[in-house]
């Protein structure tokens, strides 16, 4: 037994000198310290991970039996379904993993966002999660036209079709995205060689950057304390503790809760009520006839709300773009020095809440058809999405009346200037009562802090809690 | 391409509008019941298979999930010269079908995922008699469907009663009043419908009939897994809190 160790030993330390085999695995779990205080919200960035790999997983088997070719395609992903061993399982984790990947991403923002874990040292983290999320929308939306079935045909239609929104290019760019005058056989080739190789290889190259900036800064914590400011004599963080096995056996139950939930949606409601896997992709698709009713994937939703919300094509694309794009400027944005909401005022804590409040309706409107009073209303919640972040800088230091009154006027202004030049005759009624909703949200958000003690801040210990 | 996005945004509100509406009758079928996928297998082969095809379900496939020997569907339910491991494929050419029926006939084999089963089981039973088109028939569920009524000789013939009703108020369930009585009663029709609506969610996904079973093994097993590694957790973590 003792020659085995001796021996197992000898050949560690003959790949040490080669390799930083155990340098790797000590800076990374045996000897990283992460704060001791995680609690449920700091899951899913492990989950995220899982997630990946079960996509690129399933996604190699799927590769193996598909055909990216207009008129193979489809029956190629029925085929899978029925006649290859265990295809239905496959393809059913690989379906339910896309919206699994952006429910568990949205958490792990909203956790960002609620401990301020974007805020300096973490700027990059940050950076380098957003470029994450947009380049998993980009592969969520490739590999959705895969099937080939009529909602991939035709949401793929309509968000090309964007592209050609943008001025003077936009028509030669949206030929050269799709490589033909219409969604053709020469768009399904392509962007499958983007979501099998192109985009996961960005995806994997862009996660392992996350990671190790997230290792060399350290992660942040439910308290937002810095625990490198109070180190030991031997210089380990006082409220540390290496991450394996600590955390490696704490995300194995995190691991397990949530597949049960994967499993119970994989085995039990594969389409989730058409919101995962879409009724009308079960028909192929067809050039020559557009669908009823062409809704994107529950996970964009919200971004084409804002889309719907300006009448203007190209500043429609310009507010969903921005929808997304302005989350990479939290780090400068939000610049209150504290970092967790559990300091912050209560104020904050509402207009946090509210904000994903806002989101999750904006979302649903997506799916819904714009009738003019959710139009009215997808405009409004998106107004307040976006000044959200204005409220969020606002909310960073305290500001004196005259600053308080100026914002709220000047962005009640610029929405009524908006208000002006949409109106046509009759819809004076709807615009008047949906001018409330962001008047309300911004008068509280600006004036609580002169009137109450909404505002009032907690102090933040010094060492993390619990 | 400003107009043509502009378009497609100013038109989709009318057409969601236009897919709300028809009246559905829930459908109540049991897929663990055999005999009833049979009997909607042998309608189906008998009634829908030669104008729709089946292209991605296979004969021997379906007599394995529908519990029936591949000589008893070879002898039974395979009336061309396709060998059992073959798909259910169809002679009539796309082109032919355009000028037999004004429009190609729908392959069915996901045709349950795309309607749904109440939209079927309402579809098949809501054809009346309508002067005004082809063959005869129209059909509450799907005006102007191009497919005359197939199943008349069980159901019989029927007229619709009450169309200005359904005109005013969208949503309304149509009345029908017998015309010609067929082979079947209505509620020996009914129960035919649901098994051929049983046999096509069957094969819109034949693993719908082995998934929820292997899900609560998978869920067992996870739970299982949960019961050893939250202890090893705790343990772990004793000298932390």
């Amino acid at each position: 037994m003792e020659m085995v160790m001796n021996m197992l030993k000898a050949l560690m330390g003959w790949v040490d000198a080669r390799f930083p085999a155990t340098k790797l695995w000590e800076e990374h779990l045996s000897k990283y310290y992460a704060p001791k205080n995680f609690n449920f919200w700091y899951f899913f960035g492990s989950l995220a991970l899982l997630v990946l790999v079960i996509q690129v997983v399933t996604g190699i088997f799927l590769t193996m039996h598909y055909k990216p070719d207009a008129n193979l395609a489809f029956a190629s992903v029925e085929y899978i379904m029925r006649d290859v061993n265990w295809g239905w399982l496959i393809r059913y984790m690989h379906s339910t993993g896309a919206s699994a990947f952006f429910i568990v991403v949205y958490l792990h923002m909203f956790r960002g966002l609620m401990y301020g874990s974007f805020k300096k040292p973490r700027e990059l983290i940050w950076l380098f999660g957003m470029f994450i999320f947009l380049a998993l929308m980009a592969e969520a939306f490739m590999g959705y036209l895969l099937p080939w079935g009529q909602m991939s045909y035709w949401g793929a239609q309509v968000i090309v079709n964007l592209f050609g929104a943008i001025p003077f290019v936009g028509e030669e760019l949206s030929i050269w995205i799709r490589g033909d005058y219409v969604i053709s056989d020469a768009t399904l080739n392509r962007f499958f060689a983007f979501h099998v190789a192109a985009v996961p290889m960005v995806i994997i190259g862009l996660v392992v950057a996350h990671i190790i900036a997230l290792h060399e800064v350290g992660s942040n914590n439910p308290d937002g304390v810095e625990i490198k400011k109070n180190k030991g004599s031997d210089g380990i963080p006082l409220d540390g503790i290496p991450f394996h096995p600590y955390y490696t056996v704490k995300d194995i139950v995190g691991v397990i809760v949530f597949m049960m939930f994967f499993a119970a949606i994989m085995f039990f409601g594969p389409e989730m009520g058409g919101y995962f896997l879409e009724h009308a992709n079960f028909v192929p698709a067809n050039p020559l006839k557009t669908p009823e009713h062409i809704a994107p994937v529950w996970y964009f939703t919200p971004f084409y709300t804002m889309l719907r919300a300006v009448p203007d094509p190209f500043l429609g694309v310009v507010a969903m773009g921005g929808g997304v794009v302005i989350l990479a400027f939290l780090p400068w944005l939000d610049n209150n020095p504290i970092k967790s909401i559990r300091y912050r005022s209560l104020l904050h804590k509402i207009n946090l809440f509210f904000f994903v409040a806002v989101f999750f309706y904006i979302g649903y409107l997506g799916v819904k058809a714009p009738e003019p009073v959710l139009s009215e209303l997808g405009l409004r919640f998106s107004e307040v999405y976006f000044v959200f972040f204005y409220v969020l800088w606002f909310h960073s230091k305290a500001r004196d009346a005259k600053f308080s009154f100026m914002s709220l006027i000047g962005w009640m202004a610029l929405f009524s200037l908006n208000d002006f030049a949409r109106h046509v005759e009759g819809s004076g009624e709807l615009i008047m009562m949906g001018w409330f909703i962001p008047g309300i949200y911004l008068a509280v958000m600006f004036l609580a802090p002169l009137y109450t003690n909404l505002n009032a801040e907690k102090a933040v210990p010094e060492r993390v809690t619990g | 391409m400003k107009k043509t996005i502009l378009a497609i945004l100013m038109v989709l509100p009318t057409l969601a509008m236009a897919s709300g509406g028809a009246h559905l009758d829930k459908v109540d079928y049991d897929l663990h019941n055999k005999e009833s996928l049979q009997s909607g297998a042998r309608l189906f082969v008998n009634y829908c298979l030669s104008c729709h095809s089946a292209a991605y379900q296979r004969y021997n496939r379906m007599a394995e999930d529908i519990g029936l020997t591949e000589a008893q569907v070879t002898s039974n339910l395979m009336f061309a010269s396709e060998k059992v491991g073959e798909t259910m494929t169809i002679a009539m050419k796309t082109e032919d079908a355009k000028v037999y029926f004004g429009t190609a006939v729908p392959d069915l084999s996901v045709v349950a995922r795309a309607r749904g089963a109440d939209w079927l089981y309402t579809y098949l039973r809501t054809f009346h008699t309508d002067d005004s088109r082809p063959f005869g028939v129209n059909n509450t569920t799907f005006k102007d469907v191009g497919m005359p009524h197939v199943l008349w000789e069980l159901e019989g013939m029927k007229k619709l009663v009450n169309a200005d009703e359904m005109q005013e108020h969208p949503g309304t369930a149509p009345k029908f009043e017998v015309i010609s009585e067929g082979k079947m009663s209505a509620a020996e029709y009914d129960n035919a419908m649901r098994d051929l609506t049983a046999f096509m969610v069957y094969m819109g996904e034949p693993a719908k009939l082995v998934r929820y079973e292997l899900g609560i093994y998978v869920l067992l097993f996870l739970v299982l897994l949960f019961l050893v590694a939250y202890p090893m957790k705790k343990e772990f973590w004793k000298d932390i809190h």
